[in-house]
């Protein structure tokens, strides 16, 4: 299949491409394209108006800070995986965006894109509900910020209103030494997930979790954290059945089943990786903490 | 409608060109250029057969706009061959017989050579990874795999 025809609108600055985003009608903005090209190549979506940001040179990059880093909207998913100093402070984003698309996508594909995409099984909204992460937006009255909890709406309808563009969005950094881990069942590599987890957890002098992030992804309209799971954990000494009942405790009534696979098949895979991710990130945080140890 | 007036280096050469707005990469190519060695496969991004290296990058041309190459350096299938001589990845696919119908092969070589360019000494795992977005449905890949593995232990050794 082929696009509809629409009209082709190149954008040099955030200032531009929010006038012609406000003045065109069913205008769309186009960004990596790796999601909307296909949709619109199967006339999934027809446009009037497609608005570019490639241009936009303002809009990409990363800055780092003491407890956030910031990453612009029009960044490559692919220079985000790259970035060194985010798998140095945050590891678990490398390992989660390895699992974004395939190379040929992750190379066009925006940080920007893929969350007002909304994808259910998209690993970046996942990273995004794990570190409690803002989202700017910006409208014709100036910016406004959308915490990652308020920001799924319903199913592939994040709040954005008509004329708004995603700028950017701000990842809360843990602290040096925790414990992480992201880990996907799909069919294939590359398949979206039928299941994905992350977890996040930082452990006290005494060897207890004292901090907790635990998310599904693929099982709802948005990401699911599961609050519950992350009470059960914190002030307890990690051990093989704590991390079973906190599989089990992962059975969210909310997770939901789809053509090809049942709710039911869904909560047991969330209970057995919920189960081996808070396992593995356990292990490397006291890992992180001996190394810790052997320096000083 | 209007027509984009596009500037832009194919496989080292300078073009211009004219398309319609929604005219993908892959559509220009292959319509409007006469360079039908990409091919389209699923239009959506899965298969890679449309692979392309856009500014050094590999990328499916399927989903890019022929309006976007504007400015860029965009490299296909058919600059891998130097003349009549192959690419040593060609001559290795030749050898091992790592195609059959011949759709994704473009595609496969295309993102073979970016992975040999950037990694030199690629694990079987890594060429794996890398090969990812690249579907066959004939040869089960292991001949795509080994003449890889083989074009790469050859380059290194010369």
């Amino acid at each position: 299949m082929k696009a509809a025809a629409f009209r082709y609108h190149r954008a040099d600055s955030l200032a531009e491409a929010g006038e012609m985003l406000t003045s065109l009608d069913n205008a769309r903005l186009l960004s990596g394209g790796q999601s909307l090209m296909a949709m619109m190549n199967l006339r999934y979506v027809i446009v009037d108006h497609l608005i570019d940001l490639n241009p936009v040179s303002e809009l990409a990059g990363i800055s780092h800070h003491d407890d956030h880093f910031q990453v612009g909207a029009m960044t490559r998913q692919r220079c985000f995986l790259d970035d060194d100093a985010v798998a140095a402070h945050s590891p678990i984003f490398r390992e989660a965006l390895g699992y974004v698309g395939h190379l040929q996508t992750r190379n066009r594909g925006t940080v920007g894109g893929s969350l007002a995409h909304m994808d259910p099984a998209a690993e970046l909204l996942g990273l995004a509900a794990l570190t409690d992460a803002d989202i700017t937006l910006s409208g014709p009255n100036g910016s406004r910020q959308v915490a990652i909890a308020e920001f799924p709406q319903a199913y592939m309808t994040p709040d954005i209103k008509v004329d708004e563009i995603l700028t950017a969005v701000r990842f809360n950094r843990w602290p040096a030494g925790h414990g992480w881990d992201f880990r996907e069942f799909a069919q294939r590599h590359g398949d979206f997930a039928v299941v994905g987890v992350g977890c996040l957890l930082t452990l006290d002098a005494a060897g207890a979790i004292d901090r907790a992030a635990v998310v599904l992804i693929g099982v709802a309209d948005g990401p699911l954290r599961l609050p519950a799971v992350e009470a059960m954990l914190l002030g307890m000494l990690p051990n093989a059945d704590l991390f079973r009942a906190a599989g089990e405790a992962a059975r969210h009534p909310e997770i939901t089943g789809d053509a090809l696979v049942t709710a039911d098949y869904r909560r047991q895979l969330a209970a057995v990786m919920v189960r081996r991710s808070l396992t593995n990130a356990h292990q490397r945080a006291v890992q992180a903490m001996n190394q810790e140890h052997h320096h000083v | 409608m209007a027509k984009n007036h596009v500037t832009t280096t194919i496989n080292g050469e300078p073009v211009e060109f004219l398309c319609e707005t929604h005219e993908t990469m892959l559509d220009v190519l292959r319509n409007d250029l006469g360079l039908t060695g990409s091919k389209e496969g699923c239009g959506s991004g899965d298969c890679g057969a449309c692979s392309v290296m856009v500014d050094g990058r590999l990328a499916c041309a399927c989903l890019m706009l022929g309006a976007e190459a504007e400015g860029r350096s965009i490299e296909t299938i058919e600059g891998m061959a130097a003349g009549e001589e192959l690419h040593p990845l060609q001559k290795n696919f030749v050898k091992e017989a790592a195609l059959q119908c011949g759709i994704c092969t473009p595609g496969v070589l295309v993102a073979a050579k970016a992975l040999l360019e950037r990694n030199p000494d690629p694990t079987e795992t890594e060429v794996r990874y890398w090969l990812a977005g690249n579907l066959c449905r004939c040869t089960g890949y292991d001949k795509i795999i080994r003449a890889v593995m083989d074009t790469a232990a050859e380059m290194r050794a010369n």
